[in-house]
């Protein structure tokens, strides 16, 4: 997350661009980034159309948990990080069988996971608090050749899953009671989901970190959704928004000395927050010149 | 009757038809340790509307259900179109018991009625498949229901009359030959329960589809029915309107006095006492 020397832009587009790309940790960081950012917009709407956000939320916490766990044993902290998700979202899914009494299932497995991510922080070494901070916040500069491979393993896995899976888990997000009536295995797809959902926190991690990781599920494809009504297309907006905010945070952080996490999430949240006020102000300047003309 | 938008007189008499399109037989349901059906047989016509009737948690939508083939049966056989009744049947279209879209659901509502064609299918629609035939079914649904002029809004936008309309095109868009509806009229305001009712009508009169509705207020549809199951402790009464809701029928049904009455315009409203106490369902 540290960058050594701050490098200067020449403001030469295209030099940039070569200075960008010269160094190998910067190649792997967008190569991940990039992998990431296609499967988190595809997850995300569909994380927003069936409120499960507070569950996304919850696996990247336990994520933490999982990472603080495989330090203390000695393993890479990916494999603590997909086991921790894996098991959380059998446990959400066990747990909580219906919608409402599901948020009190993810409430209850969320808090066990986070107590047990603090017990091995305190169990471990103090060398270990620089990984904890990583697995909080990310460490895009960090990942590894062998890194890469797992992320894009894991993002073809998922992007293959949702085109197999896609249509009936839409129906099942928006419609479970019809879609069950029509013959789609509603749970399973809330499993699959799930689990699909812990695989993906676990390789974002590295990029945005487990407290940071909505920038790249919730927010870009609640984007997309206010801006089309169309299926298709506010999934397209989904992915290129995460895509455009991974790969400008990377571009921003390199050239200055902050962390590529605070710029990703900052992009995400000024343009959600743009849309937004875009869409409300019309309404309200419409309800104002109402008011006006009436008084 | 005479300003009724529906004609009766046009729908084919049960009597007509040769083989019924649902059977129920002595059919028991337990659900949770509670007996909620018991012995229960009834036979669905082709093309025939039936409203099933009866008091709130009587077991009206348990009995669709049984039909749709969602839940296990203690007792009895179901067969739909001569096949034993089965989840994912395509030849019902269901629309359940529900509360409305939250507002911030921002997809289309052609894009709601298309799931009921394709939602069910695996894999991505591929891009040389036969696309212009579903998008013809679908606008096909769209126009039937009466909702070409918002479909293509955001569902959640649009008002529970609207979105009920879309459902009901959902259901219908696989052309199915039983419709089947768990209080599709349920928090509509009256001017939409009669316009939601005709539609269902004019549907079931146009495509031949028999029509099995769950309301707990038979008004709004007295004029479209052909015959009712009244559904109470368990039981259930079949028949005409005319002949299932009266004191004498009901009163055996529910085991205790009931009274029924007519108004003038031909509003029921049934007043009893049932096990629970004096309670008062209020048809009108």
């Amino acid at each position: 997350m540290l960058m050594a020397d701050v490098i200067a832009p020449s403001w030469d587009l295209l030099a940039d661009l070569q200075l960008l790309f010269a160094l190998h940790f910067m190649r792997n960081a967008y190569l991940a980034g990039t992998l990431v950012a296609i499967a988190a917009g595809l997850m995300g709407y569909f994380m927003v159309l069936r409120a499960e956000s507070f569950a996304g939320h919850s696996l990247a916490n336990v994520g933490f948990a999982g990472a603080a766990g495989a330090a203390l044993v000695g393993l890479p902290a990916l494999a603590g990080l997909f086991t921790a998700g894996i098991l959380a979202a059998l446990g959400i899914h066990l747990l909580g069988r219906s919608r409402q009494r599901n948020d009190v299932a993810v409430g209850a497995v969320f808090t066990a996971a986070l107590a047990l991510g603090y017990l091995f922080i305190h169990l471990a070494t103090s060398e270990y608090a620089a990984n904890i901070y990583n697995t909080l916040f990310g460490n895009i500069v960090g990942i590894s050749d062998g890194d890469v491979t797992v992320i894009a393993w894991t993002c073809l896995l998922i992007v293959a899953a949702l085109a197999v899976l896609g249509r009936p888990l839409l129906f099942a997000s928006l419609d479970p009671d019809v879609a069950a009536a029509r013959g789609v295995p509603v749970r399973w797809l809330a499993l699959a989901y799930l689990i699909l959902l812990a695989l993906l926190v676990a390789v974002a991690v590295q990029i945005v970190g487990v407290l940071l990781i909505f920038a790249l599920l919730v927010t870009p494809a609640a984007i997309g959704q206010q801006l089309s009504a169309r299926p298709a297309v506010a999934l397209a907006l989904a992915v290129a928004l995460a895509l455009i905010f991974v790969w400008l945070g990377l571009a921003v952080a390199y050239f200055t000395p902050y962390p590529a996490g605070f710029y990703i999430t900052t992009l995400a949240f000024a343009t959600y927050a743009a849309v937004r006020v875009s869409r409300l102000l019309p309404q309200r300047i419409r309800a104002l010149a109402a008011w006006r003309g009436a008084a | 009757m005479a300003t009724s938008p529906f004609s009766p007189d046009a729908t084919p008499a049960p009597e007509d038809a040769t083989a019924p399109i649902i059977s129920v037989r002595n059919l028991s349901v337990r659900l949770s340790g509670r007996d909620i059906l018991e012995d229960v047989s009834l036979q669905v016509w082709p093309g025939e509307f039936l409203a099933i009737l009866g008091p709130n948690g009587a077991g009206k939508s348990t009995l669709l259900k049984a039909i749709l083939g969602l839940l296990p049966l203690a007792s009895g056989e179901i067969t739909v179109m001569g096949q034993p009744a089965r989840r994912g049947n395509g030849s019902i279209g269901y629309v359940p018991q529900r509360r409305h879209f939250e507002a911030d659901v921002h997809v289309r509502g052609r894009d709601i009625v298309r799931l009921g064609l394709d939602g069910n299918r695996w894999g991505l629609p591929v891009p040389w498949g036969s696309h212009r035939h579903d998008d013809e079914a679908v606008q096909r649904a769209i126009t039937l229901v009466g909702a070409s002029a918002y479909a293509d809004r955001p569902i959640g936008r649009l008002s529970g009359g609207e979105q009920q309309r879309l459902l009901i095109a959902q259901a219908l868009v696989t052309q199915p030959r039983i419709l089947a509806l768990d209080e599709p009229l349920d928090s509509l305001d009256l001017k939409n329960q009669q316009g939601v009712a005709r539609v269902i009508r004019q549907i079931s009169q146009e495509n031949g589809a028999s029509v099995l509705l769950v309301a707990h207020d038979v008004n709004p549809i007295l004029p479209a029915i052909d015959r009712v199951a009244y559904v109470a402790r368990g039981h259930v009464a079949v028949g005409k309107p005319d002949e299932v809701i009266t004191s004498e029928t009901l009163s055996r049904l529910y085991a205790t006095p009931i009274e029924v009455l007519r108004a003038s315009d031909g509003q029921v409203v049934v007043v009893g006492q049932t096990d629970e106490g004096v309670s008062y369902h209020a048809h009108g």
